[in-house]
């Protein structure tokens, strides 16, 4: 979902720069209680996971492919301070290195998957969490339907783009049906690159996952 | 599993993916492209200001073994993400001593 040059006027695009450089300076402040000596390396482990299975389209339906965002994994792992820093350094060097986005369109990308789908998914999973039984496979499900509603939410940060500001006229709601639609089915595969990866870091490394963590640490005080 | 360990495991398995497996990606366009074939506004995209950069498009230049070409650039890509990304978070992080 990174998008172009050209799709969203210029205008806008610097808009939704200002607001991603916004959220990043406070994923700054915010990530750095998050950041210690142990889960600094983790935090860049995440995001060179990311980058590398971001290569790896997989086929969705006739004609289209899709890969990993990475977002509500990254929360789930570093948290979503950390998640959106990890996020925004993938997408800024995907754009520098390999042409992969438009430059001027970097700030549309950041909002989109840095911090709407970062944010969101870091939400759903909260919520998922709450629901659950407090075991680790929980973590992993709640991850999982995180991740599959984190892309459809990228994508419909990417539609309120067009609204505002597309150099094209074709219908708001045709490109809202058609974005949805296809982003449900990348989230699938999302949804399982997320319960995977998360399920393998919770096995070898337990006590690295923030979202698994955070849980131990309240379960801790409450026994005091 | 020791925390080098599992470091380093993550490490190589992220080469491996990039480096290896990205030769087998599906080269149909993405969800966001197909819809703007679809739709009709693709028609506006300019060209990337990087499209003539020596990695761009996932593809080193002037290497015509797609294999090689996409593998290398995955590792680079790999390498470069690792590099700057661990020594950004370590210049953010608390020091040990510093308050939550």
């Amino acid at each position: 979902m990174h998008i172009p040059d050209g799709f969203i006027d210029l205008p806008t695009s610097a808009a939704f720069a200002a607001i991603a450089a916004a959220g990043v300076a406070v994923s700054i402040r915010g990530s750095k209680s998050a950041l210690d000596e142990k889960t600094a390396p983790l935090a860049g482990l995440t995001a060179t996971f990311i980058f590398a299975v971001q290569m790896l389209n997989f086929p969705v339906a006739a004609g289209t492919s899709g890969h990993l965002l990475g977002a509500a994994l990254a929360a789930v792992l570093i948290g979503p301070y950390a998640a959106t820093l990890a996020i925004t350094i993938v997408l800024i060097l995907q754009a520098l290195l390999f042409a992969d986005g438009g430059l001027s369109a970097l700030g549309l990308s950041i909002f989109n998957m840095s911090l709407l789908a970062v944010w969101f998914g870091y939400g759903v999973f909260l919520l998922i969490k709450k629901i659950l039984p407090k075991k680790k496979i929980s973590i992993s499900i709640a991850a999982a339907i995180a991740a599959l509603l984190s892309v459809p939410a990228a994508a419909a940060g990417f539609v309120l783009q067009y609204a505002i500001g597309a150099n094209a006229t074709f219908s708001v709601s045709a490109v809202l049906t058609a974005m949805i639609g296809t982003h449900l089915l990348i989230g699938i595969g999302e949804a399982l690159i997320t319960f995977f990866a998360v399920g393998a870091v919770l096995a070898s490394r337990s006590d690295l996952v923030y979202g698994y963590k955070n849980e131990t640490s309240k379960l801790e005080i409450r026994s005091n | 599993m020791k925390h080098k360990t599992f470091l380093i495991s993550g490490f190589i398995a992220s080469l491996f993916l990039a480096g290896v497996v990205s030769f087998y990606a599906s080269s149909h366009p993405d969800g966001l492209e197909k819809v703007a074939e679809d739709i009709g506004f693709i028609e506006t995209v300019k060209e990337n200001t990087n499209s003539g950069g020596i990695l761009a498009d996932y593809g080193v230049k002037g290497v015509d073994n797609q294999r090689l070409s996409t593998g290398a650039a995955g590792v680079v890509g790999v390498i470069a993400t690792g590099a700057i990304s661990t020594g950004l978070f370590f210049l953010i992080r608390r020091k040990s001593g510093e308050k939550k």
